[in-house]
């Protein structure tokens, strides 16, 4: 009795709450098994795991694209998709930056605002403030073709961030730029998130990456999927580019990598 | 600036000195083996035909280029259309896509005549055979181009939880201009065909006369040499007609900043 209270109280705070979630596309293995996880508002989380243990999945799960095959899974307080993600202000970055080629960086960022037919005053404004927030303002008319690799994810990040979302999934989203690309915006991110403090859910398999952003690793097991380690990271927020040198960041990776080695990689 | 100059020689000197030669080759052999003018007339045979015909050759080039447009305008109305309710339900694509795909496969010469016979002998019946042979590939390229729609942007417009015709005008249309400029592109030439093989089944009846009526007409007096100049022009007909339909094509594209032929491709 008093074990399921403390559970209605934990569903009703966490923003994202999945238990004994699992899924099966049709025929095949399962792709993901007996997930359990809270997510509280405004928590930075990253999911390690090797490649096809149905990260990926996982995140589609919670932007309401996937549906669970057994178990429940709520956003916001809610197992209906669209009703979620419209109460968590959801966004999603993707693998790749995902952008309309004939749209300007302009008009790129100011396709969320369209769809959900924000009023047309408001959308310039918040196109605006987000375009200087990730620094591309003075590239705002330009194409994405004119544009490189990593600019071209500063656009998608600035499109996810125009809605001013409440809960903010990221899939990969550095995994195929070079190395000091992808720690600058690492940083960038992590200013971001401490002025703005959304729901981070970070999926990534570079361990560094996911201990340098987030507050909790969630590392997963090789498919089916399942949460293998659930492993805190107290640094201070913002956190700067000599964490990486700190004694205690290594000592963090080395954790990560220990428990994924564990899971029989 | 001298540089680009010498590219632009580099491509057009060496087939412009081959043409020259074969020409020369033509009218040399011609002469040579006294080739008798019904079966081979040489060039200068042929370009006095094409200008003592010239009133007669301008004014079939314009009707055959005005029953190719017109086919070839409504095949690309039509083929975009049936491409759209073929983009918005798989079970009408399903059960008509491939009766699209038959229609290429039936002969056109075959059904000339019956179009004909259904609309008339004259312009209209040359517009139908014009438009039946450039709605096929404006089928293809159209649906393709609105059905293979990167998964990633679909998902990120459900994300946003768009709307069916937020779909279609902000993701699948732009992303089909692409597929659909390559389609107009094959269906403007095959439109010439068509307006050609038209003119060929309909030319009786009319009071003007397209160039496949001239050419049938000019072959059946054994005036090789006017049949041979009809036949140039209907070359120069497609050609023109292509170069235009591209160079559109070209400018809608680099304008909207989509890359050529693109085909987004489903990860």
């Amino acid at each position: 009795m008093v074990a399921e209270e403390t559970a209605k109280l934990i569903s009703g705070q966490a923003l994202v709450h999945a238990r004994g979630v699992g899924v099966t596309y049709k025929g095949a293995i399962p792709a993901l098994a007996e997930i359990d996880f809270d997510i509280l508002p405004g928590q930075f989380v990253s999911i390690v795991g090797p490649s096809g243990c149905g990260k990926s999945t996982l995140l589609r799960l919670i932007a309401g694209l996937v549906r669970p095959t057994t178990g429940k899974l709520s956003v916001a307080g809610t197992r209906l998709a669209v009703e979620g993600r419209k109460a968590s202000r959801l966004s999603f970055v993707f693998q790749d930056a995902t952008l309309l080629p004939w749209r300007s960086v302009r008009d790129n960022v100011r396709l969320p605002l369209e769809l959900q037919q924000t009023p047309r005053q408001q959308r310039d404004i918040a196109v605006s403030q987000v375009l200087s927030l990730v620094g591309l303002s003075e590239f705002e008319f330009r194409y994405p073709n004119e544009l490189s690799g990593g600019m071209r994810m500063r656009v998608s990040l600035a499109r996810a961030l125009v809605t001013e979302p409440e809960l903010l999934l990221m899939d990969e989203p550095f995994g195929a730029l070079d190395d000091i690309t992808r720690q600058m915006l690492n940083e960038e991110l992590t200013n971001l998130w401490t002025q703005r403090r959304w729901t981070g859910i970070f999926v990534t398999h570079n361990i560094s990456e996911a201990v340098f952003l987030s507050e909790r690793v969630l590392v997963m097991s090789p498919r089916p999927g399942r949460i293998v380690g659930d492993i805190r990271v107290p640094f201070a927020a913002p956190r700067r580019h000599d964490l990486r040198s700190q004694s205690d960041f290594g000592r963090l990776i080395g954790e990560v990598s220990a428990c994924l080695r564990r899971t029989g990689t | 600036m001298t540089r680009a100059i010498a590219g632009l020689l580099e491509a057009v000197l060496p087939p412009l000195v081959f043409f020259a030669i074969v020409l020369a080759a033509w009218q040399a052999a011609t002469t040579l083996w006294e080739i008798p003018v019904y079966l081979v007339p040489g060039p200068q045979r042929v370009l006095d035909a094409a200008h003592e015909h010239s009133a007669e050759l301008l004014s079939a080039m314009r009707l055959t280029g005005a029953g190719a447009l017109g086919g070839f305008g409504l095949g690309l109305l039509a083929g975009t259309a049936l491409g759209l309710v073929f983009s918005q339900s798989r079970m009408i694509e399903r059960s008509i896509y491939p009766y699209a795909i038959f229609l290429q496969t039936v002969p056109i010469v075959a059904i000339a005549p019956v179009l004909i016979m259904w609309f008339g002998n004259g312009f209209g019946g040359v517009v139908a055979v014009s438009f039946i042979l450039s709605l096929f590939p404006v089928i293809t390229n159209a649906t393709a181009g609105l059905t293979t729609v990167d998964v990633n942007l679909l998902e990120l417009f459900q994300i946003n939880n768009a709307s069916r015709a937020q779909v279609l005008f902000k993701l699948r249309l732009p992303n089909a201009l692409g597929h659909l400029v390559t389609g107009a592109k094959i269906s403007c030439g095959l439109s010439v065909i068509g307006a050609i093989v038209g003119e060929m089944s309909a030319g009786f009846g009319t009071q003007s006369f397209g160039l496949g009526y001239l050419i049938t007409a000019a072959t059946g007096k054994l005036d090789t040499a006017y049949a041979f100049a009809a036949v140039i022009c209907s070359t120069l007909l497609s050609l023109a007609i292509f170069a235009t339909v591209s160079l559109i094509g070209a400018t809608i594209l680099t304008r909207l900043h989509i890359a050529p032929r693109s085909s987004t491709t489903n990860p």
